[in-house]
């Protein structure tokens, strides 16, 4: 389990906690792949004509 | 610290918020920048809003497109959530900074949690699942499909939204009826509760942090425990908002990255970081 243990030598170090590195890049590549597909479905111009009038639900007219 | 983060708060919640022509005359932009969101919980109806709020977005594809995977605001959540976490909700959420300002009003004594926090802070992910995704998709109004958690909780748009919109418009003045007392019951209990409470809604109810938690534990930004400087003070479990012990923070979905543990470490042993090859991000105290 030397896996575990930090530059310290310290084995109190739950895998759950050995965070950082690259983990972070994964889950950025991700996004950038689900960005452009919901740009290809058009999901942003319903986003936007959602946006640019007032939502009566929001301020709780509607 | 403190200031620096207040700085930012103020700085990004007035550009987010600067279209002064909606605040003068009652009306929203409608500019294209409104095809990006803000990464916090911001109402795109509030009359300064120059992006879209990403809840509001989640909800609108979802009630567009129902069962379709919302991809769009999908892939915004996971560039944001990985690369800042729960930052979002410490420095950038304009909502975040008023209950921060209010918690600072010296009238009672403060606490940081509820009664029965670890229940209740699981409040957050049932409005996520409830409000959010069911709800926007088919629960509420038979099959209607309505905006739940903007419509029934979010005291982001009564506040930022509704209120001075309806300063200046008299048409949707004329409008206000029993739904719209409810979300300002809403907003005014969470406004109360966050006097003396730590951020209530963050903590409890917000959908928004509730996705951006996930992301804490593997985020580009964190707070790095350095085992071997620490001297075990507790000076950081004290000033942390939300009561986490040094193990938790960073890798806690309760942890907003407000830095108040890292400006009260003695010893320097607790600083942000962002990528930093096989670093010990958060260790576990040894017994």
């Amino acid at each position: 389990m030397d896996f575990l243990k930090n530059d310290a030598g310290d084995r109190g170090i739950s895998a759950r906690r050995r965070v950082g590195g690259y983990g972070w890049l994964p889950g950025v590549l991700l996004g950038i792949i689900f960005l452009w597909i919901g740009a290809a479905q058009g999901q942003f111009g319903v986003i936007w004509r959602k946006a640019v009038m007032i939502c009566l639900e929001c301020i709780g007219i509607g | 610290m403190n200031k620096i983060r207040l700085a930012v708060q103020l700085v990004f919640t007035i550009v987010t918020n600067g279209y002064m022509y909606g605040f003068m005359n009652g009306k929203i932009y409608q500019g294209n920048l409104k095809y990006m969101c803000v990464p916090g919980l911001n109402c795109y109806s509030c009359p300064g809003a120059v992006m879209s709020c990403p809840i509001g977005a989640l909800q609108a594809l979802l009630n567009q497109q129902g069962l379709t995977v919302p991809f769009g605001v999908l892939g915004f959540f996971f560039v944001v959530g990985s690369l800042l976490g729960r930052v979002v909700c410490g420095w950038l959420c304009p909502f975040g900074l008023v209950q921060d300002l209010l918690h600072k009003i010296p009238v009672f004594r403060k606490r940081k949690r509820l009664p029965f926090h670890n229940i209740l802070k699981h409040g957050k992910y049932v409005t996520l699942v409830l409000l959010v995704c069911v709800g926007s998709m088919f629960l509420f109004s038979g099959f209607a499909k309505i905006p739940a958690f903007c419509k029934y909780l979010c005291p982001s748009g009564t506040l930022l939204g509704a209120l001075p919109l309806l300063s200046r418009n008299e048409l949707l003045r004329s409008q206000i009826g029993g739904l719209f007392y409810w979300k300002l019951g809403v907003l005014l209990f969470l406004l109360l509760l966050s006097v003396k409470v730590f951020r209530p809604f963050c903590q409890y109810l917000c959908p928004l942090g509730a996705i951006y938690g996930w992301f804490n534990r593997f985020s580009l930004v964190q707070i790095r425990w350095e085992k071997e400087k620490c001297i075990s003070c507790g000076a950081c479990e004290r000033a942390c908002p939300v009561a986490l012990d040094v193990q938790e923070i960073s890798v806690s979905p309760e942890c907003i990255r407000c830095g108040k543990c890292v400006g009260a470490c003695p010893t320097k042993c607790l600083q942000f970081s962002g990528f930093k090859a096989g670093s010990v991000v958060s260790g576990k105290k040894e017994a």
